[in-house]
């Protein structure tokens, strides 16, 4: 549904993007992360048909997002990052304005409906410019889905939200994205993690891994990891740890308690658990420890720039 | 089509709610009927009697000047208002092409514009009940066509200022230079010259109005000459939103 290939924007001498490929299918939720300047509202922003690229190409639905740019847009619904809308109109009148630029028919009921999805219909007849930060980012939404089109492209749809409203949002996001390409970006992980069916990680404009949720949690893992706590003061426990075959780091966390890595397949907890009670320590806590999707982003994209540091 | 007359739509309705148009449109009708009562009176106290007959020129030749002084206020926030917004993101990504959207936003500017001299016309009225014989129809519908074309380029090039500068202060002095210039300035070396300075004349923005259109000549010079301007200022305003992308 949307196709992407060596897309590269450069404003003036910085190159946003760089070069990106990627393509999400039809019915697919297709996470966009990556931290602040990593190119993701650079990327969207072509995609809409707001900016053009300097060089590469884009499709959506078929259509050149360049050369067919009208009929990109006709298919696409679009919350911008900064969620722009007209403080001055009513939340109907501004749907209603957006609609009839989309040449809905029944362009009245279908705001009404839409204000009904995303919970907004009673705030239907206030102005934009009294609604709060979430009103506002749901107005927003509500414009996206006005023609229920085939590809939504939503700039970090929940920043700014309570949990509360980010809940909602995400439940609205994971119904309209049950039968339409959903392209959002975020920094928020676990966000990534529940909503996407597959996940681009993206570093100073350069994509740095796809996957599923899944398997970049598996694929990434690398080493095992382990948490021990004992019952008093560990002194010198770090050290015995440590010279146990498979270990590959020791970490002494609080005076009570350690971390350590170990081979992958090599499970090396029996013979620590062995080591505590010869040591006459109480054994209190023994348990491995998943790498969280923050610890692999973080762990990505602090590789990427340190690659990046040796080339210059 | 329908693109633009949503936009004009819209735009219309903002000014209708929006302090700087009733401002504009308040004094401008002020300043009008001061003209006229002080026209009237003067033309009463006269010992001659009617000397010379009143015409509506009393009412549209000022209109004319008003409209330059107060279509810059008007054009101003057209596009620099949802640059600061940042509802152009909004717009540059809806199914409007930019040319809609520029035409759109005169449209409604001119169609305030209208409004605005519908309500002026009464004072040829009123002058045509004071007079015997009544006014110069023709007079009146030439003199009112005039203003009208002037409108419709006066908004074009505000239109395109904003669009270009992005930035309201800018655009409204940037528009009221200009126009200044254009009205007063490109046509003085026709007075200079002792020979060839009616080219400068010509594309003066008010020696076809002064000279055709307020003497009751409806010339097709002039209005082939207001409409290129107009439309001259629309693709002006366009690509400038073309160039914005490009940024
Ligand atoms: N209009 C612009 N002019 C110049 N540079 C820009 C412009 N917009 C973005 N950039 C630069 O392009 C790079 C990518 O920015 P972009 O906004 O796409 O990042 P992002 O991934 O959306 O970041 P964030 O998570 O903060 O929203 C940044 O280095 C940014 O400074
Ligand atoms: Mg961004």
């Amino acid at each position: 549904m949307i196709q992407v290939s060596d897309l590269t924007k450069t404003y003036g001498l910085r190159k946003a993007i760089d070069g990106l490929n990627f393509e999400a299918r039809q019915g697919e939720i297709l996470g966009f992360l990556g931290p602040n300047g990593a190119g993701k509202t650079t990327t969207m922003r072509i995609l809409t048909g707001y900016m053009p690229p300097s060089s590469g190409a884009a499709t959506i639905a078929g259509f050149d997002v360049v050369n067919d740019s009208i009929e990109v847009r006709k298919r696409v619904g679009y919350l911008p990052e900064t969620v722009p809308l007209y403080t001055d109109m009513t939340v109907f009148d501004y749907l209603k304005f957006m609609a009839d630029l989309r040449h809905l028919p029944q362009a009245s009921s279908t705001v009404n409906e839409t204000l009904e999805m995303v919970g907004l219909l009673d705030r239907a007849d206030g102005f934009i410019g009294n609604l709060s930060k979430g009103m506002r980012q749901r107005v927003g939404l509500a414009q996206a889905l006005l023609h229920r089109p085939e590809v939504l492209i939503l700039d970090e749809p929940t920043i700014g939200l309570d949990p509360a409203q980010i809940i909602e949002v995400r439940n609205v996001i994971r119904e309209v994205g049950r039968e339409r390409t959903v392209l959002l970006s975020t920094h928020i992980l676990p966000e990534a993690q529940q909503l996407c069916d597959r996940i681009l990680i993206i570093n100073k404009g350069k994509i740095v891994v796809e996957d599923t949720p899944d398997n970049l949690q598996a694929r990434l893992s690398g080493a095992e990891h382990a948490h021990l706590k004992v019952g008093s003061g560990a002194t010198g426990l770090a050290e015995k740890i440590a010279k146990i075959k498979g270990v590959k780091a020791v970490n002494q966390v609080e005076a009570d308690s350690l971390e350590f890595d170990y081979e992958p397949g090599q499970d090396v907890r029996p013979e620590v658990a062995r080591l505590v009670i010869q040591s006459n320590l109480d054994l209190l806590e023994l348990r491995a420890i998943n790498l969280s999707l923050e610890e692999i982003f973080l762990q990505l994209t602090r590789e990427e720039s340190g690659a990046a540091k040796k080339v210059e | 089509m329908r693109n633009i007359w949503t936009i004009a739509k819209r735009e219309l309705k903002q000014y209708f709610t929006s302090p700087v148009a009733y401002i504009v449109a308040f004094l401008i009708l002020l300043i009008l009927g001061i003209i006229f009562v002080l026209n009237m009176t003067a033309l009463n106290s006269s010992p001659f009697g009617y000397q010379s007959a009143p015409d509506v020129r009393m009412v549209i030749s000022p209109l004319a000047f008003l409209f330059l002084l107060a279509t810059p206020a008007l054009t101003m926030r057209l596009v620099a208002e949802e640059v600061r917004m940042g509802t152009m993101e909004l717009m540059m990504t809806a199914p409007v092409r930019d040319h809609e959207f520029i035409i759109g936003k005169w449209l409604g500017a001119f169609l305030f514009i209208l409004a605005l001299v519908a309500v002026t016309l009464v004072y040829p009225f009123m002058l045509n009940q004071l007079i015997t014989p009544g006014i110069d129809q023709m007079l009146m519908l030439s003199g009112y066509l005039g203003v009208i074309l002037l409108a419709a380029v006066f908004l074009s090039i505000g239109v395109s200022f904003s669009a270009i500068f992005g930035n309201q202060i800018v655009a409204f002095f940037g528009t009221l230079v200009f126009l200044i210039i254009m009205w007063w300035l490109v046509g003085a070396p026709a007075n200079i010259l002792p020979s060839g300075g009616e080219i400068f004349s010509y594309i003066d923005l008010n020696s076809h109005f002064y000279n055709e259109f307020a003497n009751g000549i409806i010339s097709l010079g002039g209005l082939v000459y207001y409409l290129s301007l107009t439309l001259a200022g629309l693709i002006i305003g366009t690509t400038a939103v073309e160039m914005r992308r490009w940024k």
